[in-house]
């Protein structure tokens, strides 16, 4: 069930020719009678970005659990490396250099930045921790980063949310993490915040590593991402190599063609000020080339042509 | 490990125009036991000038013992509390501790020490029940400790009954070993024609070691860490059940500590006493800038906190007032400590 796909690849950075960093096969989780993911097949490589795109409760944290070692998946498999592996804490999944950095759990706000940053690996020097290598390790690394913090004995919570991101990001690359994977990282942050983030993001995947990189946003995963899953209620929608796909299929896949035009027709409906944005959405949806499938399945678009990869997604 | 190398040439270093400058009194102010200080030094100066005997070196030395007594406690509390967890239990159960130390070496006949070890297997095992009923059930600290708080004090008042068919513990002055362990755990010593209780010593040493370990060491940076956010010390692999019920059990080891100072100073142990210290200990921690939440404060500052329950408790005597003013004075502490703490944090945390 692999992707045959690998001659269009991005080009070779290092890593390239080994069996994917972290690969799942028709991996799905079921939490008791409900289907939170079905059939999901994805796969990073070393110094590759692989782009999660899905709405709310399109699965995208079940996925992200899976694959931090948070649960197991009820069916697939989940590969690292090549080899199959089953997970039962976070804690195993590090060692295997899976990083997760997630929106808000990472860092302890009233502590200050370097305690955060190596919390959980301190560097001791006989019982006691080595501080002030401590500390210029972490400004030092932070620096690396591009991030230079006024001052890492600040509590964390002082810093912006970017920055906080970063910090989270650059503790993980430090601690020798293969794959990295980033929640929503972008998702409560500005527009110049985000850039920041992308930009560490493009930073981490120069430094060789895998990263996976959760959003729901197009326009962020697009111009940092080398591979795109489109998660939707549970199931693939889509998995494209950048080179299969444009911006703004993306976008159009992501904004559920079918939904959005629903949605504008309904708004129109409404009259006034909401059939205003009601037309403006359904001029999106059309410039956007979403076309409109009346068997009321998935609602894939322009990009049809470019989906059906062989068994990378079921619609 | 470190991919420095790949770090670009470090700018040159240069001040930052976003940091201001902090003046000495705002760094000093930031700190957690800084509103402790600045409290106990207007008390002490208070009672200094209004109650004349405060002023001699052997009562103060008493203040100081006085205060040891509550510092003992108030110190794993507070780390407990750093922690982000509570300990009701810890007043009652430094009475257990002792009227099992001294109830088992006294109906066994036993060497005093052994009666010691006992008690220390009790008060560990009291701790480590709290902190595996907080870590496992999720059931707020507050009530579980509560719980134990009230099995205690009632397991305090029957088995005395039951045993002695008296309130308060036979006297095992009698027993072998309770003279060297009386040298251990309640002797005194005399410093330039003042006597020092060996408790003030304990004390200071204790909250030494606790202020080391929680600024020094991993352990300190994980009771930071759970307390301030415990999923997220999870996430970095902190033990966050370990550290809790380890803390717990600190609590224990020092109520067993607290329990033989008490036991081998007075002999004989009422078994009603110890209800009320328990919230003496957490105020003490509080007004020592420790956050109800967790993730913030000090040990030093609830040596600090106990020292002005210290100095309070004999100030109110010396001055000649009506002891009942100490309970009154107890809870304007903690209200004005909480405020002052509230607004330093506030400042602390403040942005730039």
């Amino acid at each position: 069930m692999s992707t045959p796909q690998e001659t269009p690849a991005p080009p070779a950075r290092n890593g390239k020719g080994g069996p994917p960093l972290v690969r799942l096969v028709d991996a799905g989780k079921r939490y008791g009678a409900v289907i939170a993911l079905q059939d999901i097949n994805m796969e990073v490589s070393a110094g590759e970005v692989t782009c999660v795109l899905g709405d709310n409760g399109a699965g995208k944290s079940t996925l992200i659990k899976i694959i931090a070692g948070l649960h197991q998946p009820s069916s697939g498999t989940y590969e690292v490396e090549g080899t199959p592996v089953s997970f039962s804490s976070p804690r195993e999944a590090l060692e295997r250099g899976i990083a997760t950095v997630y929106q808000d759990l990472a860092v302890v706000p009233l502590m200050p930045v370097w305690r955060n940053f190596f919390l959980g690996n301190e560097v001791n020097k006989g019982p006691r921790m080595d501080i002030p290598a401590m500390k210029k390790m972490c400004k030092d690394e932070l620096l690396a980063m591009g991030i230079d913090l006024r001052d890492v004995d600040q509590p964390i919570g002082t810093l912006s949310g970017g920055e906080r991101q970063c910090v989270a990001i650059s503790r993980a690359v430090h601690f020798g993490a293969k794959v990295l994977i980033l929640d929503e990282p972008t998702a409560a942050l500005g527009v110049k915040q985000s850039g920041v983030v992308l930009k560490y993001i493009i930073q981490a995947r120069e430094r060789g590593l895998g990263v996976i990189f959760i959003t729901h946003n197009p326009h962020h995963a697009y111009p940092v991402g080398d591979r795109f899953l489109l998660l939707n209620r549970g199931k693939s929608i889509g998995y494209y190599e950048k080179n299969q796909v444009t911006r703004d299929e993306l976008t159009g896949l992501m904004a559920g063609g079918a939904e959005l035009e629903q949605l504008s027709h309904e708004l129109e409906s409404a009259g006034g000020a909401a059939a205003e944005v009601g037309r403006s959405l359904e001029q999106d949806v059309t410039e956007l080339g979403i076309v409109h499938e009346t068997e009321g399945g998935t609602s894939t678009g322009a990009a049809t042509a470019a989906t059906q990869q062989e068994g990378s997604s079921r619609p | 490990m470190a991919q420095t190398t790949e770090a670009p040439v470090a700018p040159p270093p240069r001040a930052d125009e976003r940091v201001g400058q902090k003046s000495t009194l705002a760094r000093l102010f930031a700190r957690p036991e800084a509103g402790a200080i600045a409290g106990a030094i207007v008390i002490y100066l208070f009672f200094f000038i209004i109650a004349p005997p405060f002023r001699n070196a052997s009562s103060f030395s008493t203040t100081l013992y006085v205060t040891s007594t509550y510092g003992l406690m108030a110190t794993p509390v507070a780390l407990l509390m750093i922690g982000g967890e509570f300990d009701l239990s810890a007043g009652v159960a430094v009475t257990s501790s002792a009227l099992c130390a001294s109830l088992f070496s006294y109906e066994f006949t036993t060497n005093a020490w052994v009666g010691v070890v006992v008690a220390l297997a009790l008060s560990l095992l009291i701790g480590f029940i709290n902190g595996w009923v907080v870590v496992k059930t999720g059931i707020p600290s507050f009530l579980v400790t509560l719980g134990m708080f009230f099995m205690l004090q009632g397991l305090n008042l029957a088995l005395t009954q039951t045993i002695t068919n008296q309130v308060a513990s036979p006297d095992i002055s009698t027993l072998q070993g309770f003279g060297s362990a009386q040298k251990v755990f309640a002797s005194s010593f005399t410093i330039g024609g003042v006597n020092v209780r060996i408790t003030v010593v304990y004390w200071i040493v204790w909250v030494i070691i606790a202020t080391w370990i929680l600024l020094r060491t991993r352990v300190g940076n994980w009771i930071f860490a759970v307390g301030g956010s415990a999923p997220s010390a999870r996430a970095v692999g902190v033990p966050v059940a370990k550290m809790k019920i380890g803390l717990f059990m600190a609590v224990g080891f020092m109520a067993w500590f607290t329990g033989m100072h008490t036991l081998f100073q007075f002999n004989t142990i009422q078994s009603g006493q110890g209800v009320g210290n328990e919230f003496v200990y957490i105020i003490a921690a509080v007004v020592g800038g420790c956050l109800l939440t967790g993730g913030y404060g000090s040990a030093v500052g609830a040596a600090i906190g106990a020292l002005i329950f210290g100095m309070v408790n004999q100030g109110i005597v010396y001055a000649g007032w009506n002891p009942y003013w100490f309970t009154f004075f107890v809870g304007a502490l903690l209200l004005g400590a909480i405020l002052l703490n509230t607004y330093i944090r506030r400042r602390a945390e403040a942005s730039v």
